[in-house]
């Protein structure tokens, strides 16, 4: 910390990338054929287990899956030719894995058809993944709208409380009998946002203020203003919509992101200061999050009060029958969770009948694709993409975080989809857009130098 | 800035780590407790996942699955309930099982690694095999002829084939349909409530878990002992016992419900039931040998299993000679089983061997092969063989010109002994009517039945008329079934 002013002044080169570098198209197309396989035979195995013959719309499944794929995959090879090749077919895994996976429960919920609307939405998404790729030359274009973003975003999420609430929460728009949860969409321009701000701003945050204590510095309130007003809106979320996840997830990217940009541990003492003081003060007045508190601290509480088990409880239950290898597809009885098993839940299908071995599969697809977005980040010359890369990447991992950790038992549970892998229309959407912007972020990163004069300004 | 994206990707491969480790201890480490939980419903929901195993009778089964629809997929159903209640027991998705499908529930339900010629396959797989059979040893024609001749009066009836041990029928009346308790919700519960709060106990297996006072068809036992022992060597010869006979050490007179049995011999004793002959007999053979013959019938013997358990039947071990007296005739603190009494007469029949009773004969898989079978085993031996064909001819006597005329069979040599137990305070209750017998078919080796039967509410004639009026024609019923069906 004592070279901070050379750090945060640094122009910061990063190694040229290679000019030889292979582009990895081909290894993309390999990899999402494994996919698309892969995907192909949960679908096929969920219908043997069900019926005991292969599914009949087996054939159309696996074409629209792998059409899908390609389109993409097209896109990707002609308007993002030196994109990281691992991204697509990570996303296309975990969105098919995540179809096999509510196919599997509509077989315990007769009554509740989800594969289907599940697999529109995620074309919908492959479509915007599309339409992101080919129509988002230059991430830098983004920089332009921060302002924008952030009006965008704080209207998305407004607009639920006017809405009734669901099972408790504010965070659904019912329209036309869909519906969505704008504040999925809001977590992308936030991080726009947030790369846009912070750009700007990071030298101005990194040293003014006066210094109160060793490495604590006081901030103006010109600086301070707008992170005070980030911290409000978390915790207006929180009240107003009582969505814990979200909140939870908007604090941690905004922390990560400044921590990014400048470099200054205070902030994150400063972020977990007022984290905490803002998860007690709800926590223990807030009875919709207060509960969920009680639960993750003694998730059978309701099973000695003689009211059985809760579903926290039975998703531990699920986790546990799943043992190392897993009972297979069609044979766990994770339906026993009842409420919300194809969306918040449904990690715990995939630990109940991929067992441990699967369930680690998947969460170090996961790690991949975090990794992946890091990786653009640490590649990329301007310090707006570098900031997006990292939002991006960090939604996906904390998102990953709070929901896995929700359901497993180790910290409170809180309301939020499991990216790819849970039910949920304005989910899969925003998640291919995130990909998009990913791919658009290391295509730039990975582009060869003498290309980038030619691809600046663009878009 | 590159310093604090590796941080930051350090951070995420943190959480990464925390959620990795954490799934581990839920799927691993602590998967056997969340498992054991009482409130998972896997294990019963898996339980009933597949059809049951059935129980077959005579080759056919007397269960059967019904598809419920629920989330416990099948129930269990039963074709002929309650002839068939006190061997099948019930399998209940409320309250467990008992009997037969109790003690066979690992085949039934098909969690029996014997089911598998690869039980690591399936542990593997995690698949199940389909649930097996048991067999049992029941007869079909003869259990619907005890259950027929109970007629729905309070009591019970249990039959052997002497030289296996097999059992030929177990019934117990009044009875209940088991398929009433094979769901789950508030009609399964109503019917518990309504059956165990049910004053005439339908479901009491009576045949097996329900002990009387044997009465006077304890005196073959005496008489085995007095045999065996040397204190009587000649059953023709006269005891000079006096009509009533004073209880030993007490001035209380033991009266005979019939006449003659003034000086009469052993013979004549069980022929027409003296008690006075049996109960000085018991007496003069003592306490110590007594209890040793009582023994070897099987009394005092809690281990019995065929395969549900058997409830003890006793004779005390520790009595004054006006006691002896009286467990002599099957009073005072002796107690038998129905099944008891009939491996009585199936040591008589069988030479004086006594076989281990047993119900089922094996378990087979799906398509019929065997799990296993149950072997033919001797629990010991009751008598020497010469002292049970005096027994036999004593009995033979009962029937033909005794107290047990009303058990006698065409073309079948039938040897019984009557029974009538006081009971109650003061002996004020409706008396138990006993009969044990066993059957021989004209040019047969050796018995093919032996049977006990007991009816508790028998009409309210006193004396060993009622052993003879109300227990002999239920035993007369079932022995011929068991002769006609061989």
């Amino acid at each position: 910390m004592t070279a901070l002013t050379a750090r945060v002044t640094e122009p910061a080169p990063p190694p040229p990338p290679d000019a030889r570098t292979p582009k990895g198209r081909g290894i993309e197309l390999t990899l999402l054929a494994g996919a698309v396989l892969i995907s192909v035979l949960g679908h096929l195995y969920v219908g043997l287990a069900d019926t005991g013959h292969l599914p009949r719309p087996g054939g159309r499944y696996a074409g629209g899956l792998a059409a899908a794929a390609l389109l993409a995959h097209l896109a990707v090879r002609f308007r993002a030719s030196y994109a990281d090749p691992l991204l697509l077919p990570i996303a296309v895994l975990l969105n098919g894995l995540g179809l096999v996976l509510i196919q599997r429960l509509d077989l315990a919920t007769p009554g509740e058809s989800g594969a289907g609307d599940q697999l529109r939405w995620s074309a919908l998404g492959v479509v915007l993944f599309v339409l992101v790729v080919a129509g988002l030359r230059d991430h830098r274009a983004l920089q332009k709208y921060a302002y924008l973003s952030v009006a965008a975003a704080l209207a998305l999420m407004l607009v639920p409380v006017l809405f009734p609430a669901v099972n408790g929460a504010h965070i659904w728009i019912r329209f036309a009998g869909l519906s969505f949860q704008p504040g999925e969409f809001a977590k992308i321009l936030l991080a726009v946002f947030f790369a846009a701000y912070l750009a700007a701003n990071r030298t101005a945050l990194a040293l003014t203020g006066r210094r109160i204590f060793w490495k604590l510095r006081l901030l103006p309130g010109r600086v301070l203003g707008p992170i005070l007003a980030i911290w409000l809106l978390s915790v207006g979320v929180l009240v107003l919509e009582r969505d814990l996840g979200t909140s939870l997830l908007f604090f941690g990217l905004f922390v990560i992101m400044l921590f990014t940009a400048t470099g200054r541990i205070g902030w994150i003492a400063i972020g977990l200061v007022l984290a905490a003081l803002g998860a007690y003060a709800v926590g223990t007045l807030e009875p919709h999050v207060h509960g969920r508190v009680d639960d993750w601290l003694n998730p059978f509480a309701s099973i000695e009060r003689g009211e059985g088990p809760g579903q926290l409880a039975q998703s531990l239950f699920s986790f546990a029958a799943g043992g190392l290898l897993g009972a297979g597809l069609g044979h766990g009885q994770s339906f026993l969770i009842g409420f919300a098993a194809k969306s918040d839940f449904v990690l715990a299908t995939a630990g109940e009948e991929l067992g441990l071995v699967g369930l680690t599969a998947i969460l170090l697809l996961y790690g991949l694709l975090v990794s992946r977005g890091f990786r653009a980040g640490l590649a990329l010359r301007d310090p707006f993409g570098r900031l997006l890369a990292t939002g991006l990447a960090s939604i996906i991992a904390l998102q990953v975080f709070v929901i896995a950790g929700g359901v497993t038992g180790l910290i409170p549970l809180t309301g939020m989809a499991m990216p790819f892998l849970a039910q949920g229309g304005s989910s899969v959407v925003t998640n291919w857009i995130i990909v998009a912007l990913l791919v658009r972020l290391s295509d730039n990163a990975r582009r060869p130098r003498p290309a980038e004069s030619a691809g600046e300004g663009a878009g | 800035m590159i310093r604090y994206i590796r941080w930051c990707a350090w951070f995420c491969a943190l959480l990464l780590l925390a959620l990795l480790v954490n799934v581990a201890r839920v799927q691993v480490w602590e998967a056997a407790a969340y498992g054991a939980n009482p409130a998972n419903k896997r294990p019963a929901v898996q339980r009933y996942a597949e059809p049951r195993g059935e129980i077959l009778v005579d080759g056919k089964p007397v269960t059967g699955s019904r598809d419920s629809g629920q989330l416990l997929r099948y129930e269990r159903t039963y074709a002929d309930g309650p002839l068939y209640a006190p061997v099948t027991g019930f399998s209940s998705q409320t309250y467990g099982t008992s009997f037969v499908e109790r003690a066979e529930d690992a085949v039934l339900s098909g969690t029996d690694p014997g089911l598998s010629a690869f039980p690591l396959w399936y542990e593997l797989s995690r698949g199940r095999p389909g649930g097996g059979n048991a067999v049992t040893t029941l007869r079909a024609a003869v259990q619907r002829a005890a259950y027929r001749g109970l007629g729905g009066k309070r009591g019970a009836v249990a039959a052997v084939e002497p030289a296996t041990g097999r059992i030929l029928a177990l019934v117990s009346s009044p009875s209940y349909d088991p398929g009433l308790l094979s769901g789950t919700g508030a009609k399964v519960k109503a019917a518990w409530r309504r059956l165990n709060a049910d004053p005439a106990k339908p479901m009491l297996n009576r045949a097996l878990r329900e002990t009387y006072p044997p009465g006077s068809t304890f005196k073959i036992v005496t008489a085995a002992a007095a045999l065996d022992s040397g204190v009587v060597t000649d059953v023709d010869a006269p005891t000079e016992t006096p009509d009533p006979y004073p209880l030993p050490g007490t001035s209380t007179l033991l009266p005979n419900a019939g006449t003659g049995c003034q000086d009469a011999s052993m013979a004549e004793a069980v022929q027409f039931s003296c008690n006075t002959v049996m109960a000085k007999i018991g007496v003069r053979v003592g306490l110590r040998r007594m209890a040793e013959a009582a023994d070897r019938f099987g009394f005092n013997d809690d281990g019995l299993r065929v395969p549900s358990w058997v409830s003890r039947s006793n004779f005390d071990t520790d009595m004054s000679p006006d006691q002896l007296a009286l467990s002599s005739i099957g009073q005072f603190n002796t107690k038998a089983t129905p099944l008891q009494m009939a491996m009585v007469a199936a040591a008589v029949a069988n030479g004086g061997e006594i076989k281990t009773p047993y119900l089922v004969d094996r378990t087979t898989r799906g398509d019929g092969s065997q799990v296993r079978r149950t072997d033919q085993r001797t629990l010991g031996r009751a008598m020497s063989p010469a002292t049970a064909l005096r027994m036999q001819e004593l009995m033979v006597k009962v029937v033909e010109n005794g107290t047990g005329r009303n058990a006698a069979i065409k073309d079948a040599q039938v040897g019984g002994k009557t029974g009538t137990a006081q009971h109650g305070v003061g002996n004020a209750g409706t008396p138990y009517a006993w009969f044990i017998s066993w059957a021989r078919a004209k040019g047969a080796p050796q018995p093919a039945v032996a049977v006990a039967v007991v009816v508790e509410d028998a009409s309210a004639v006193r004396g060993d008329i009622s052993g003879n009026g109300a227990a002999a024609p239920i035993a007369r019923a079932v022995m011929e079934a068991a002769l006609s069906t061989r």
